[in-house]
């Protein structure tokens, strides 16, 4: 322990209401699922109970995809874009006003610090909103459609499925596009963060948002699926796995159901010797710490110059001791909770296997609790190319550490992997890091930082990595179309 | 205590030469690791946004106020304003006699004798500035001069400026000859000599690369410690200025064993950004830092706040000014 010993600084939770129960999001009001089954979101620091959730079936997901077209067809489809504008800035504008109650329940349903819900989640979210609303009334002036083929027009109702890492941002990502567009909803949260979407179905009706026009339906994988089959949907945008993405590839093959998909990543973040080296160390830690590397942009491999290799993990080491991991609510509390015992258990083994293969294995001193679901910060050192925790995302606090010696093998082995999400790159060389940004196959790449977020900032992938990009003008364009889909 | 030879020696062992030359000290201090102004003022944000509540609060005030160098460095300071100001060092919170005592009273060096007589064996240490203080611009016999008048009325620490207009023109041999010349006037014949603190005065520096080098710069010339600002100009002490610095002093006792303390001064005025200081202390130099021996806070309006908040602690409501002695 430091002489420094900081008291807890426990987050109250009392600003947040969590019912024991919750229905169905469907045509503006909360609604009984036509089936009995439900399922339990706990949280995963403590394993307790938070609340009893609906599990939607194949009839909920055409209800809400029904009341989602009635929407379009109706006041949504029609209206002008000044006055969905208006309705997003409403949202962005009670997001903001409730954000601390947002924040308490994300870190309480997903396990994540309240110093990230609260500082980045949150606001990233509200600021999705707001720069939305911004383009709700603007469509026909950002270059979407060439010059002379008519004004760009909405798609129709979205089929939207988000993942667990970053539950109310991604719902963001999602809907503020398509409702600036034009376009309706139905989106499907993660099976084990349900909540915060569930809490946003009540901004939407504190905010007279028209009935249907957001529609949400909790579930598992065969709510998901129901939802990404529906004939009537016109659009899937989805984000998580590779394997799930490219189920859904498959299924919309053939059909008129277009796709954006934004997968997974393994994404390499590079340390050259002349980089401003304790700053190059903040951005690793950011890079694979930040929401329990539960990051799919996460830079799980730190590829440094061998010249620099030592001083930067000597470094690295002493830094990660004063990583504060433990309970999330606490406002000192650095890393959390891995979010679900599933996913604890994929970190387990990927880790087994990397020892196995002769990486060498290292994690600061740590007490974890005894309840709840944990895994300490963990760099694995010595690893090469071809062992698998060099290969396959982890989605985990865990780092791989790889050598490089000169720019050309850092772009080579950055680039020699089936994704191709983001990448970092430290250097003091301007031009260095042009070059490596011109040759990195990579949808974002951040230069002295890492994890930086903007809604004005096109985020995507390449190759398995998803296709499709969300935020900025180029977002704008996977909602909208010429007029061929009615 | 190292002596003016040895500190020749470690340089010229640091630096792999023969003889210390601008060349040398040019080609060392320019191959330091860069700073990147973003990532550092990024990072001192979020070591600024601990919550120290409760124990942790009382804690880091106590230590806090240890740390303090009770300073006061006006052109109308009189015999009368010093020893009521090492009055209030010595009692600091007349209501409370639990309230740990500041570190040093800090005064211009005509006035070390007065403050020597007051605070005599109290334990609370004397500091001069010296060296033609604020400036520095005068010539070398003059700051030796000034610096051995207030080591012989008795300065326990001597607070030098460096020669920031030849350190700006790249002339780091100068003020790496002047950083030594003066710690060898701060030794006394019949006693300990004086430590000697180093201001880099940061806020002339402008960068933070700058301000990398010349800590380095700084602590191979024998400096005992290195402070941030003489308080006469603005921006005094930074979060990410002190970040900087006790990355460098952490870093150097790495490479040489040798350890070297830290004082920001001027600018910090509320417990809170102490607090943000001493947090930026613990996770970034350690607990060996975490001692007043080893980390200062040049200041003296930010005694009477920790008091405010020590006294709210203590009794579980606010005062105001009226209950703190001004000196």
């Amino acid at each position: 322990m430091p002489l420094f010993e900081y008291a807890p600084a426990p987050e109250s939770r009392s600003v947040v209401d969590i019912h024991s129960s919750y229905g169905l999001f469907i045509g503006g009001e909360f609604v009984d699922s036509a089936g009995d089954t439900s399922f339990k979101t706990i949280s995963p620091a403590t394993e307790e109970v938070l609340a009893d959730v609906a599990e939607a079936t194949v009839g909920d997901v055409d209800h809400a995809v029904k009341a989602a077209r009635q929407a379009y067809r109706g006041p949504w489809g029609r209206m002008s874009g000044a006055d969905r504008g208006k309705y997003l800035f409403r949202i962005a504008r009670i997001l903001q006003e409730r954000a601390r109650e947002f924040a308490v329940l994300e870190t309480l349903d997903n396990g994540k610090p309240i110093k990230e819900s609260r500082d980045v989640d949150v606001p990233l979210a509200a600021a999705h909103f707001f720069y939305h609303a911004g383009w709700a009334d603007k469509l026909e002036y950002a270059g979407l459609v060439p010059a002379g083929a008519g004004l760009p027009r909405p798609i129709g109702v979205v089929g939207q499925v988000i993942p667990w890492n970053f539950p109310i941002l991604m719902l963001a990502w999602k809907i503020a596009p398509a409702l600036a567009c034009g376009n309706t909803v139905v989106l499907k949260p993660a099976e084990t963060t349900p909540l915060s979407a569930l809490l946003f179905a009540e901004v939407c009706q504190q905010a007279d948002l028209p009935p249907g026009v957001v529609n949400i339906v909790t579930g598992a994988g065969d709510t998901g699926r129901a939802l990404v089959e529906h004939p009537d949907v016109d659009k899937i945008a989805f984000t998580g796995s590779t394997e799930v993405g490219k189920a859904i590839a498959r299924t919309i093959a053939g059909t008129r159901v277009r796709a954006t998909l934004e997968l997974g990543g393994k994404a390499a973040n590079i340390v050259f010797d002349d980089a401003p080296v304790d700053q190059a160390v903040e951005g690793i830690v950011n890079g694979i710490f930040f929401n329990q590397g539960h990051v799919c942009c996460a830079g799980s491999r730190l590829l440094v110059q061998e010249s620099v290799h030592d001083e930067v993990i000597r470094k690295l080491k002493r830094r990660l001791t004063t990583v504060r991991v433990g309970d999330p609510m606490d406002k000192n509390t650095d890393l959390g909770a891995i979010n679900s015992a599933a996913q604890l258990d994929r970190i387990r083994e990927m880790s087994g296997i990397a020892e196995e293969e002769g990486a060498e294995r290292w994690s600061p001193p740590c007490e974890l609790p005894s309840r709840g679901f944990w895994f300490p910060p963990t760099v694995f050192t010595g690893v090469a190319q071809t062992h698998r925790i060099a290969q396959e995302e982890v989605f985990g606090p865990v780092l791989s550490v790889l050598t490089f010696r000169t720019p050309q093998e850092a772009v080579a082995k950055a680039n020699n992997t089936p994704y191709g999400l983001s990448a970092g790159v430290w250097t003091d060389k301007g031009s260095r890091i042009l070059w490596m940004a011109d040759q990195l196959r990579a949808g974002v790449v951040w230069a002295n930082t890492f994890n930086k977020f903007d809604p004005t900032s096109p985020f995507g992938g390449y190759k398995e990595s998803g296709y499709g990009r969300e935020g900025g003008r180029h977002g704008l364009e996977p909602y909208v179309t010429l007029g061929d889909v009615q | 205590m190292t002596t003016l030879a040895s500190v020749g020696e470690r340089a010229r062992d640091v630096l792999g030469v023969g003889r210390v030359t601008n060349q040398a000290l040019t080609t060392w201090l320019h191959g330091l690791p860069g700073v990147d102004q973003v990532g550092c003022e990024a990072r001192a944000a979020a070591l600024g946004t601990r919550s120290i509540k409760t124990t942790a609060k009382a804690w880091g005030i106590d230590m806090a106020i240890s740390m303090i160098d009770l300073t006061t460095l006006e052109g109308a300071d009189t015999p009368g304003r010093v020893r009521s100001l090492c009055a209030k060092a010595l009692v600091p919170d007349p209501t409370d006699p639990s309230t740990p005592r500041p570190a040093a009273v800090c005064v211009y060096g005509d006035m070390v004798g007065v403050a020597r007589e007051a605070l005599s064996n109290s334990g609370i240490h004397v500091a001069a500035v010296a060296t033609a203080f604020p400036s520095g611009r005068a010539s070398m016999p003059v700051k030796l001069a000034d610096t051995r008048d207030a080591v012989a009325a008795g300065a326990d620490e001597i607070d030098m400026v460096i020669d920031r207009g030849a350190f700006l023109a790249g002339d780091y041999l100068t003020v790496f000859d002047e950083i030594v010349a003066v710690k060898e006037a701060c030794r006394r014949d019949d006693g300990p000599e004086a430590h000697l603190k180093v201001i880099l005065e940061t806020g002339e520096l402008v960068t933070y690369d700058n301000v990398r080098r010349a800590s380095y710069l700084a602590m191979l010339a024998g400096g005992d410690f290195i402070k941030t600002s003489t308080g006469k100009i603005s921006p005094a002490a930074t979060l990410p200025v002190a970040l900087v610095m006790l990355e460098a002093v952490r870093d150097w006792r790495d490479q040489t064993g040798v350890q070297v303390g830290v004082k920001p001064a001027g600018g910090i005025r509320s417990s809170k950004d102490a607090l943000k200081h001493l947090v930026t202390v613990s996770e970034i130099a350690g607990d060996d830092w975490m001692d007043p021996d080893w980390f200062r806070f040049g200041a003296s309006s930010l005694l009477n706040d920790l008091l405010l908040q020590r006294q709210k602690l203590r009794t579980g409501a606010y005062s105001g000014p009226d209950y703190v002695t001004i000196d």
